[in-house]
């Protein structure tokens, strides 16, 4: 069984971003980059599922500038068996990455789509929902944990309020969560062992694609600053402006 | 296939016998966008919560499915009836919990359509504000899209009021899609208190804590918010609680919505820890501890009096 | 009119203060990865296991398999299960490694430079395959022992006698301030045989008279652990021997590969007690604002920021050098000696701007600063590498009458 696991680079999660004066977006010159967390988890849990004898390749995906192979070459680090770069320098948005994977979907015919929740950056949390549905296949979001039966998987999910359990016909569609395992860390025979594993490089033309986004994002600004702290009389103050003013509780 | 509409379809979220708060919050969003607004409650044996929906201020029209098949509103039959109604409206609203986040863009992919997710703020009928870089930015974006799919970040918007309302509840059909996915069972942990880390409520104590024993105090307060029970560095090394509890520099690394400093004075390693908190709240005697210039509600109390005084409030 | 091109019309780029002169541009997409995994691992695993292994004076032993499974151990040899990384890439290990702690950093170097090289170097296949497998794994911990207590910068010096014997040696003396020595289960040992040469010869826990005691009462590296080598009439057989190193140029080529990751490390931990400082002096506000906002503290940081980027700049030209096999003793004196120096300086500048709360094990910057106090002194002292300098500056050596 084959597992598909995109990656996606992303602003490293310890780099404190600062939006660009012109307000077009975050400074991205001269930051450093890394794998979306959640897809570090989703790469993880295929090569686990492989080195249980569950799945027999894992091939991992990113779509993006040439940048993201080395994103890709730290899955296959990671253990992946084989990457393919979906190259554009455009900005590319959920959907448009969505319909990006179901056409490679389409040719490697893999049984398991397994990809993070969400990505840190645009924080959207869409493109597993959106691949399943464009497939037509069912989908096991929020992931803590994955059983591979011969036709079934089971998906204990991460709701609100705890966790569910659901049995998806395969193929399927899984967004892994925080909680379903932790990654590993590339060790360094396996980086370069990454080195001679196959990397196949494409374009969304040559996939008969468009990436055009659909959104137009018209500004981005900083969140607004913390007010001013003010002391409350007594706790029935407290109470309320939680509720009525911070809406917290 | 989609027409551009005034009509404004929420998708109800809920477990057949009640209607979920943030549902509300959804609503209330809808109603910055137009004034015509359906409730969708997708559901078996969930009449009641069609019911509820009915009465929430500025619900228009209540539409019910009820079938087998969304007992457990599993996504892809949801998905599949949402858009069987949408060539009737221009919008269609979830709040942005985990049924929402759910389903939307299920439907999103199916209309080919973009779907702006968790938003904050609402520009005109087709430009939003939703946070971006975990709300360290907040972009405003545009769609140009004939069908806007919205998620709704639920405490970004005041809820509607549950009654006011007097909307006619009608049946909508099934529209099929199920049979990919099943549910086996639900655990729900209420009672089990979150990891600091992930939790949306974190209540920590410090030395002013005095001992071990007094951190139930800290529990009951937590229970009532569903919050983590975390600690400064200077309760862990007086040993009052483990060192996993330990909030700061060395410590946790937390950003919740809410985090209630209680008998902490806010040494610069715990504030390391936990400064990037959405609201946070001190609860200390001494009026000058430091802890107080980056409270947003300060309380200058007797922990011991307090505390107990909060829970009984909440 | 003429348009200008060339230089003159160069823009300007953005400059970033944690990188100021873009070393990561000049590192591989491998050296980054290797990098990014190194620090990751040492923020999530070793960080906060460090105050206490410091406070208590504990050597957490697993330590050395959580990085044998990583590939720090011996990352530069070709297989025996090694990684085969390039030098720049050993040194970027190093770096992250110290940012956390310059003794663990110690274990790793000891274990890589000085144990397994000689052992790769100068040993037969059958050492080779003996040894560095279960080295590589840290199932296995070695020590190397060179310095004695009569015999620091002038190892030539040594007291410790290897004797011939039959099928093998017979070895007598001790040595002083060994890391690792302790927990070892291996020992290179170097000792002068009947001819007067010095030997190298591969030792092993539980052979007769050999025992290393823990020295006790140490400021520095409190994290790593340090003993002595006592070797009382120890037989070692003659396939014990290291056979392809003879005199001084063999405990030389691997001290050599030791000082270019010290040189590495020291950057590292310099560089964490800049982003503390900085952070600290931006959190801590006196006088109703940051002390960051003061002349003195922003000109003693761009004083760290600058030896910093310097030092690592020349760390990694040597580092080019090494892995072009160009690089010679005197360039890794000069970084050892400068990045060690630097390094020092800047954690006790980073000490003091922490005002009282410097000198508190949880802020780090005490650590660092006491831990540099021993990496400026071992593998050769800040002043005996001006030495090594001097004499290849002027052709005199200056280091004996």
């Amino acid at each position: 069984m084959k597992i598909l696991v995109p990656v996606k680079r992303v602003v490293d999660y310890n780099v404190k971003i600062r939006v660009k004066a012109d307000g077009t977006g975050v400074e991205t010159a001269s930051v450093k980059f890394s794998m979306n967390p959640f897809d570090e988890i989703a790469v993880e849990e295929a090569v686990r599922l492989k080195e249980a004898g569950k799945a027999t390749e894992v091939v991992v995906v990113s779509l993006g500038p040439s940048a993201a192979q080395e994103t890709l070459r730290t899955a296959l680090a990671m253990g992946a068996d084989r990457a393919i770069l979906v190259q554009t320098d455009a900005e590319v948005q959920p959907l448009a990455v969505a319909k990006v994977l179901k056409a490679l979907v389409d040719k490697e015919q893999p049984r398991i789509a397994l990809l993070g929740k969400q990505a840190i950056d645009d924080d959207c949390n869409q493109t597993g929902q959106m691949l399943a549905a464009l497939l037509g296949w069912p989908q096991g979001t929020f992931a803590s944990k994955v059983a591979v039966g011969d036709d079934a998987l089971t998906v204990t999910r991460e709701i609100d309020g705890g966790l569910e359990t659901i049995e998806l016909t395969l193929p399927a569609v899984v967004t892994a969560d925080l909680r379903l395992n932790e990654p590993r860390y590339a060790s360094l025979p396996n980086i370069m062992k990454a080195k001679k594993k196959p990397f196949e490089t494409l374009t969304p033309g040559s996939l008969g694609v468009d990436v055009t986004p659909r959104l137009t994002t018209l500004k981005v600004v900083e969140p607004p600053r913390r007010k001013a702290g003010v002391k409350v009389a007594d706790v029935a103050a407290l109470v309320d402006k939680l509720k009525n003013d911070a809406r917290v509780i | 296939m989609t027409s551009s509409n005034g009509a404004i379809l929420v998708l109800a979220d809920h477990d057949n016998a009640t209607l979920k708060p943030a549902t509300l919050n959804a609503v209330a969003a809808a109603s910055r966008i137009g004034s015509d607004i359906h409730v969708l409650v997708a559901g078996k044996g969930a009449r009641a919560v069609a019911d509820t929906a009915a009465e929430v201020a500025g619900v228009t029209r209540v539409l019910l499915a009820d079938a087998a098949e969304y007992e457990h509103r599993l996504p892809e039959p949801v998905a599949a009836l949402v858009l069987s109604l949408v060539p009737a409206y221009g919008h269609v609203l979830a709040a942005a919990t985990s049924e929402g986040k759910n389903v939307m863009p299920r439907v999103a992919a199916l209309l080919d359509v973009a779907q702006i997710s968790d938003i904050t703020g609402i520009v005109s009928a087709d430009t939003f504000e939703r946070p971006v870089y975990a709300g360290n930015a907040i972009a405003t974006v545009q769609s140009r899209d004939p069908v806007k799919i919205i998620t709704v970040r639920a405490t970004a918007f005041e809820a509607a009021a549950a009654t006011g309302g007097a909307a006619a509840v009608e049946s909508v059909a099934a529209a099929g899609g199920g049979g990919l996915s099943k549910l086996l069972g639900q655990e729900l942990t209420k009672s089990e208190r979150p990891e600091l880390t992930q939790a949306r409520v974190v209540v920590s104590g410090g030395r002013g804590m005095q001992s071990g024993e007094n951190f139930t105090l800290l529990e009951a307060l937590a229970d009532k918010l569903g919050a983590a029970v975390g600690a400064s560095r200077a309760a862990v090394d007086a040993g009052f609680v483990p060192n996993d509890y330990q909030v700061g520099q060395t410590g946790k690394i937390v950003a919740p919505e809410l985090y209630i400093a209680v008998g902490i004075s806010g040494a610069i390693q715990h504030l390391a820890g936990m400064k990037d908190s959405k609201v946070i709240v001190a609860i200390n005697k001494d009026e000058e501890a430091p802890i107080f210039q980056v409270a947003d509600y300060g309380l200058v109390a007797d922990l011991f009096k307090a505390v107990p005084e909060l829970v009984a409030a909440l | 009119m003429v348009t200008k091109t060339g230089p003159s019309s160069a823009k300007l780029g953005s400059f970033a203060w944690d990188d100021p002169l873009l070393l990561d541009d000049q590192l591989t997409e491998d050296e980054r990865m290797i990098r990014d995994a190194a620090r990751a691992y040492c923020q999530d695993h070793l960080l906060p296991r460090v105050v206490e292994a410091n406070r208590y004076e504990v050597f957490h032993r697993e330590i050395m398999n959580e990085m044998g499974e990583l590939g720090f151990l011996g990352s530069t040899i070709e297989g025996y299960g090694c990684a085969g990384v390039n030098y720049v890439s050993y040194g970027l290990v190093a770096r992250e490694v110290e940012r956390v702690d310059s003794g663990y950093r110690s274990a790793m170097s000891v274990q890589s430079s000085l144990v397994m090289h000689p052992i790769h170097a100068y040993g037969s296949e059958a050492q080779r395959e003996k040894y560095l497998p279960k080295l590589a794994t840290g199932e296995w911990v070695g020590c190397f022992g060179l310095t004695e207590p009569d015999a620091g910068s002038d190892p030539a010096g040594m007291k410790t006698r290897a004797r011939s014997a039959d099928g093998g040696y017979i070895l007598t003396g001790s040595k002083m301030w060994i890391t690792n020595a302790p927990i070892s289960d291996v020992f290179v040992v170097w000792a002068k045989n009947d001819a007067g040469r010095i030997n190298g010869f591969v030792l092993e826990k539980g052979m007769k008279g050999l025992s290393a005691p823990k020295i006790e009462g140490k400021f520095s590296l409190r994290a790593s652990i340090t003993g002595e080598i006592v070797m009382d009439e120890v037989f070692v057989p003659e396939e014990n021997r290291l056979p392809n190193a003879d005199g001084l140029s063999g405990p030389f080529g691997c001290l050599n590969r030791a000082r270019y990751g010290i040189a590495w490390g020291a950057m590292g931990a310099a560089e964490f007690c800049f982003h503390q400082a900085r952070q600290y002096q931006l959190d801590r506000k006196q006088f109703g604002r940051p002390l960051a906002a003061n002349q003195i503290p922003q000109l003693k940081l761009a004083n760290m920021e600058t030896e910093i980027a310097l030092g690592l700049q020349a760390a990694l030209r040597v580092g080019r050098l090494m892995d072009e096999g160009r690089a010679a003793p005197e360039m890794i004196s000069l970084i050892k000696r400068n990045n060690c120096g630097k390094a020092l300086d800047i954690a006790r500048v980073a000490r003091d701007m922490h005002g009282g709360n410097g000198i508190a094990d949880e802020f780090h910057v005490i650590r660092h600063a006491m831990n540099l106090e021993a990496v400026n002194t071992y593998e050769g002292t800040h002043d005996v590498h001006a030495l090594i300098l001097g004499r290849a500056i002027t052709g005199l050596q200056a280091f004996a009458p």
